[in-house]
């Protein structure tokens, strides 16, 4: 059984793979919901034998970058990594990787590969629940279709993790998951074993025009406002009544006072409820796709009233607006580098913005929303370093990189598991022809926990429905 | 830091026209078909009016500026944005701000899309701050949109901007199926003939009913002269296929817009002479249109001998024409044929041919990077446009400007006298 979270705050030290799978659920609201995380059949966990990656400039994502460097997977993990030349590696398969770089695994915060699979068509659009406008109770990950042909261009791209996430339609449109870029026959089996649960909300144009067309509110932002306040409330509720009956059950029987009360029968589950009730308890990562600053302005005061904390604005065209504010209290902006104007809400979009985010300190992050551009992340984060480097803000190579990998690892909530170059993390692993910033660079080599997935030189088809199809020139 | 250094050469000699010339020096030169470090450039009345080795300095004696480009410096014709929305339309998600769709009829053949540009929209400075200097604009919707123009992304006025008007005509494949939306373009197409070869008879209404009005049967006749090309959204190999059919079979120009499946007919488009546009950043089974879309397609075109115009349509996006030209060089493409396919290629396809290159008597729409411009890293540090510096300021730089250091807009500070203070009423009281 895969663990219901990996809470936000994980140990200092990261967990192996094994430590992974025996957390245990610690509420018992998450147990209630554990058995809809039980496994048909295990993740694909891989069988892979150690290689070291060696001489090839390496970028950690951290900080640190080698020249010259080595880094050696074992059992799925980055047992170590340096400069120079690595210690012997007896039996080990060896890979001399001259002008080539080696970086952390991309990670796409921001994605609905799988929910809206190529080709595009009627059957394929599951990515917003429409019919209401608050579906807190609905899972991404019952709509993920495996075979959706973008995944497997998506790691070609050197891409190895990715949120994928309800549209935004909805104010509450459902839960997101966290997907490990792995062939696998479900989206059950994708899962990114130790990521939190996240929630996919929204604010502004889309949801009052999806549901105040069809006379439903809102049709305004202050409906949208009342709507999400008034679900909340009524969730708090709901956690009162979560939180005595476990705090009743919890209670050794022998120091229980005479007049205590029996433990009453569990409260009703009500799916929708119980998912924001995990937003409430910080178990389950509010992301918010929000265009306008002070629209986050409204989200960020709907969260303190209501006692949860946002993990990350998504799209946030807006945020260096505000970016004291978010840096201050640790909510993140996932953006891109330069898109604007497609709607009103998107209009003060700058191509500096992101400059401006990383240079207030704030947990600034490239997504795509796209997957045909979370094809070229890499691209979007060299875009990104010129912007701020030609107004003179002094950012390195590393730093945007981990645009692109560390800071989404984070918003993800898996940033001791992946997102860095480091030992004991995840062997997740791109190696790229030349600099990843290079207009021709393409990732040759693609390792998901230490597995090779993807050999520019030998492709594999993964989608079924790409089988069969093929035209010769 | 700044890849220019500008000298004056002073010179008694007679300048060449009115105001000084340019002569940009040292860098990387594009030519339309390689990339030179030994040419200078001289620029004068708006046209490039010699390009000759730097040993050569046979503009000694000619009041010029110097212009000289640091080593890593390149200079290339100014890009041009092919089946742009640019100055057509505002916010993408706001249909007030469309002005690229005419609406009404479906067959809209007189509609002038250069009479619905804007010169003064946020996008155009967007797209010039990324090097590019014009744009084929083209109208959408119905079965024949109307006639598409060039513009210089230069002036506030149409006058100041329109280049040429009727550079291709909109054309769609509307229909129940691509197959119905051919014979209705064939039936169209037959009655312009059929029009034009007495206009008598409509007049008298002694004629047939024909399938559009007086006005776009008038317009149809540079189509069926062969002297305007039909631009036509296609992306599946048997509507291309069909379309390239159509094309010989009437006799008329034609330009394919999207191209997906294009490399499967890539032979028979090079001996058509016919020209595909297509974005190489969806070059993906993402629909059924394109199930055999592959990343290559721009490359195979190209090597077949078919002239490859590179874009995405977006008037807001069109600053990522030279990252999308980068894709293509990325997928196989010649770096010069990636750079030709925003810049020469545009201007061969759509007229006017003396833009688009570095060459003799060319216009001087010119750009220089600090870098190779098919490169992230790079950016225009000037942008010239008929041999005249254009501003390259954006909304975009003021709205980082006034949120450099927050928070944003302060407070103005009174112009008057601070006025004696009031006795407040305390709101306790009473």
């Amino acid at each position: 059984m895969l663990p219901l979270t990996l809470a936000v705050s994980l140990a200092l030290a990261p967990p192996t793979r094994a430590q992974v799978a025996e957390l245990t659920p610690q509420t018992t609201l998450a147990a209630a919901e554990a058995p809809g995380f039980a496994l048909i059949e295990a993740a694909p966990v891989a069988d892979a034998p150690s290689v070291l990656l060696r001489d090839a400039h390496v970028m950690t994502a951290t900080g640190a970058v080698y020249e010259r460097g080595w880094v050696l997977l074992e059992d799925g993990v980055i047992s170590a990594l340096g400069e120079g030349e690595p210690p012997p590696a007896p039996g080990v398969a060896t890979l001399s990787l001259e002008g080539r770089w080696i970086t952390p695994g991309l990670i796409d915060p921001h994605s609905h590969m799988g929910v809206y699979g190529w080709p595009d068509a009627e059957a394929h659009d599951d990515g917003n629940e429409v019919t209401a406008v608050m579906t807190a109770g609905v899972w991404a990950e019952h709509s993920v279709k495996p075979q959706d042909p973008a995944i497997q261009r998506a790691v070609a791209g050197g891409v190895t993790t990715i949120l994928t996430i309800p549209g935004s339609a909805n104010l509450i449109g459902g839960r997101g998951v966290v997907l490990q870029l792995v062939p696998a026959r479900s989206g059950r089996a994708m899962r990114f074993p130790g990521a939190p649960e996240h929630l996919k909300m929204a604010c502004g144009e889309n949801p009052k025009r999806y549901h105040g067309d069809q006379g439903r509110m809102p049709s305004t932002r202050m409906g949208a406002m009342f709507t999400l306040r008034q679900a909340f409330l009524e969730a708090a509720v709901a956690r009162q009544e979560w939180d005595a009956w476990e705090q009743a059950t919890a209670e050794p029987q022998g120091r229980k006072k005479k007049d205590a009360p029996q433990p009453a029968e569990p409260p009703e589950r009500d799916l929708a409820t119980e998912t924001l009730v995990g937003v409430l308890r910080g178990e389950i990562l509010p992301q918010i796709h929000c265009y306008r600053a002070d629209d986050m302005l409204a989200m960020l005061q709907l969260a303190d009233e209501m006692g949860f904390s946002i993990r990350a604005f998504h799209h946030a065209t807006s945020a260096y607006k505000i970016r004291d504010v978010l840096a201050e209290r640790d909510v993140g902006a996932v953006t891109w580098s330069d898109w604007w104007g497609f709607k009103m809400e998107a209009m003060d979009g700058i191509p500096q913005g992101v400059g401006l985010l990383q240079d207030a300190g704030a947990h600034v992050t490239l997504h795509s929303d796209s997957p045909s551009y979370g094809q070229i992340l890499n691209q979007d984060a060299a875009k990104a370093l010129r912007e701020a480097r030609r107004v003179g803000l002094d950012i390195s190579e590393d730093q945007a990189l981990a645009w692109i990998t560390l800071q989404p690892a984070w918003v993800l909530g898996i940033d001791q598991l992946t997102g860095s170059l480091e030992p004991g993390k995840r062997a997740d692993v791109v190696v790229w022809s030349g600099h990843p910033f290079g207009a021709t660079t393409r990732a040759d080599l693609v390792f998901i926990e230490g597995a090779l997935r993807y050999d520019r030189e030998r492709p594999q088809t993964w989608s079924d429905f790409e089988l069969g199809r093929e035209v010769q020139p | 830091m700044n890849a220019l250094l500008i000298s004056l050469l002073l010179s008694t000699a007679v300048s060449a026209g009115p105001g000084p010339c340019k002569v940009f020096t040292g860098g990387t030169v594009a030519l339309p078909a390689e990339a030179r470090d030994d040419l200078e450039v001289l620029v004068a009345d708006g046209l490039i009016q010699r390009i000759a080795p730097q040993v050569d300095r046979s503009w000694d004696g000619e009041a010029c500026r110097i212009i000289s480009l640091e080593p890593d410096a390149w200079l290339t014709p100014g890009l041009i944005h092919v089946g742009s929305t640019l100055g057509l339309l505002e916010i993408g998600g706001e249909s007030s701000t469309h002005n690229h769709d005419a609406g009404g009829e479906p067959v809209r053949a007189a509609h002038d899309v250069a009479d619905a540009y804007d010169p003064t929209s946020v996008a155009v400075p967007v797209a010039r701050r990324e090097g590019i200097t014009s744009a084929v604009i083209v109208p959408g919707g119905g079965m024949v949109a109307g006639q598409a123009a060039w513009v210089q992304l230069e002036g506030r006025t149409q006058a100041d901007a329109v280049v040429r008007h009727g550079v291709a005509m909109g054309a769609s494949l509307s229909g129940g199926t691509p197959a119905e939306g051919l014979r209705l373009l064939r039936e169209l197409l037959d009655d312009a003939r059929a029009f034009a070869t007495d206009r008598g008879a409509y007049d008298g209404n002694r004629s047939r009913s024909l399938a559009a009005g007086r006005m776009e049967l008038e317009a149809l006749q540079p189509v069926i002269q062969g002297r305007m090309p039909l631009i036509v959204g296609a992306n599946r190999s048997a509507d291309i296929e069909a379309l390239i059919r159509f094309a010989r079979d009437e006799e008329v120009g034609l330009i394919i817009d999207g191209g997906a499946e294009a490399w499967l007919h890539a032979p028979a488009l090079a001996s058509a002479g016919i020209a595909v546009v297509l974005n190489p950043l969806t070059q993906d089974p993402s629909s059924f249109d394109q199930p055999h879309a592959r990343h290559d397609n721009p490359a195979l075109l190209a090597a077949a001998g078919v002239r490859v115009i590179i874009t995405n349509h977006s008037a807001l996006f069109a600053g990522h024409l030279r990252q999308l030209a980068g894709l293509a060089w990325r997928d196989g493409m010649d770096h010069a044929q990636a750079l030709a396919a925003i810049t020469a290629t545009p201007a061969l396809v759509f007229g006017p041919e003396d833009r688009g290159r570095i060459a003799h008597g060319a216009r001087a729409d010119l750009v220089i990077w600090n870098g190779d411009p098919l490169e992230l890293s790079s950016w225009a540090t000037s942008v010239l446009i008929e041999g005249r510096s254009v501003d390259t300021t954006t909304r975009h730089d003021a709205l980082f400007e006034r949120y450099r250091d927050l928070p944003g807009l302060p407070l103005p500070a009174l112009p008057l006298p601070a006025p004696p203070s009031p006795t407040l009423a305390s709101p306790t009281g009473e």
